[in-house]
């Protein structure tokens, strides 16, 4: 068994961030990771909402903080068990790693949804109906492009699909989709511009700072199109393109409408780890999102000692809101293990 | 045909202080769902009773909702009841459901389809 001050379970934003922080405080920390890279759902982003922040500026920046001479990073270590002991907290691995601390911070994040449940919008059905990720991972390669390796003449964006939805079980609204979409259509037309890009919504929440500006600059400059309606059909066309079926409620009219691209704005889920290790620890939530003791006071701490959350195993969080619940995390775990010296 | 609104000018303004809006509690008792709908359209958009007709039913339920009843009951003899709509609905609203009971009390307050 191996000794920590704290073991940080993700190597995504929160808990690099949280561990760089914890580090600097002298504390020493171990960061487990289950894949064999860290950076979690920062991998697969291109920019970042609502400034196009380049992600790989984030992930260089990142990286260099996992090289804290206090932090010992270990991959591939997907977490099998976590369980107290005595005063601390035992964590191990599926490559048997094995180490004991007097705190642990769980961040272990999200998942996206499978979009495959809703069967109605054709994905893993029709080579044209791809998920939001999929498409920022073209954007990232400089190629978008339909399954025959055509440009697109029209990409449409559907909004909450897996979010808001009693039929798969998520009533919650994922929060950073919506802007992700302008985000998307805004990246579609810079490296496409004369390709035409649709959002259908339900409701477009353009809550963040900048979102609103980014939604009207989308329209302004850049001549997305926004459709009140929720797309309940999908089907192809002779010449292999998607016809899309909603109701364009605001004129009260059904419409349809035929696109090379169906992009679905896949929502937050709490990810596998989050959902495991939650039920071992008891610190499961609503959906499987783990629960801290006081959503307004003490939103990093659980009903267990020495056992705090951070980022996106609480619940759907933006990059700056992940990052920032991070330091706080760490703050907080500092002031523990002070506590715990004296 | 009545006047659905279909049409660019407005025939009419909606006066709620004017409207019964107690039929619309009666659908709510027998179907609580209806209070979910978010008017989305995702119903509308897949109707079957679309391919021969101009059914809407988020726009019927809304207007019958605001007390709104003229014309409504021969929209409505458009639907089948075959209760597609009710599979896309994401806030599951019981559609199927409301459309029967809009029948029965539009025909209980004499607003009879011309069929
Ligand atoms: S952020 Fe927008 S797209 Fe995402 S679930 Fe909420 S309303 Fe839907
Ligand atoms: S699909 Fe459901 S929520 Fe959407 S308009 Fe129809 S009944 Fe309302």
């Amino acid at each position: 068994m191996n000794k920590a001050d704290v073991v940080v379970i993700g190597g995504g934003p929160a808990g690099i961030e949280a561990a760089y922080n914890l580090a600097r405080d002298n504390h020493k920390v171990v960061l487990v990771e289950k894949e064999e890279e860290i950076f979690g759902h920062m991998q697969t982003a291109y920019t970042l909402f609502p400034n196009f922040q380049d992600a790989s500026e984030i992930r260089s920046s990142l990286l260099q903080k996992t090289k804290h001479g206090n932090i010992t990073l270990y991959n591939n270590a997907e977490v099998t068990q976590v369980s107290r002991e005595n005063d601390f907290w035992r964590v191990q691995t599926i490559n048997g790693l094995d180490f004991i601390a007097p705190a642990v911070l769980l961040a272990s994040g999200f998942k996206t949804f499978d979009a495959r449940y809703k069967e109605e919008l054709g994905y893993g059905i029709y080579k044209g109906v791809i998920t939001s990720v999929e498409f920022e991972e073209m954007l990232k390669v400089g190629k978008i492009q339909t399954a025959n390796g055509e440009k697109p003449r029209r990409i449409a964006f559907l909004n909450c699909v897996g979010s808001r939805d009693e039929k798969v079980g998520n009533h919650y609204c994922s929060r950073v989709c919506c802007i992700n979409a302008v985000k998307l259509s805004i990246e579609a037309k810079k490296q496409l511009p004369e390709v035409e890009a649709y959002c259908f919504y339900m409701d477009i929440r353009m809550s963040g700072q900048f979102y609103e500006e980014l939604y009207r600059k989308s329209q302004e400059d850049f001549d997305v199109n926004y459709i009140r309606g929720r797309i309940s059909e999908v089907a192809p066309t002779f010449d292999n393109r998607l016809q899309v079926k909603c109701e364009d409620t605001l004129s009260q009219t059904p419409l349809k409408m035929t696109v090379d691209l169906l992009v679905l704005m896949i929502g937050i889920e709490a990810s596998e780890g989050t959902a495991r290790i939650g039920e071992q620890v008891g610190v499961n939530g609503e959906y499987n999102f783990s629960k801290s003791i006081s959503l307004h006071t003490a939103d990093n701490k659980t009903k267990h000692r020495g056992f705090f959350l951070a980022g996106t195993c609480k619940r759907p969080l933006t990059v700056p809101e992940t990052m920032a619940d991070a330091r706080a995390a760490a703050l907080e775990i500092d002031l523990y293990l002070k506590s715990l010296s004296q | 045909m009545k006047d659905l609104g279909f049409s660019i000018s407005q025939s009419r303004t909606i006066d709620l202080d004017k409207s019964d809006l107690s039929a619309y509690r009666r659908v709510v008792e027998k179907v609580p769902s209806a209070k979910l709908c978010l008017m989305c359209g995702a119903c509308t958009a897949t109707c079957t009773a679309r391919n021969h007709t101009d059914f809407n039913f988020r726009k019927v339920h809304l207007l019958f909702r605001r007390g709104q009843f003229e014309g409504l009951a021969e929209e409505l003899d458009k639907c089948m009841l075959c209760g597609k709509c009710r599979l896309v609905c994401n806030r599951g609203v019981n559609t199927r459901a409301i459309i029967y009971n809009m029948r029965i009390i539009l025909e209980n307050l004499n607003y009879k389809s011309i069929k």
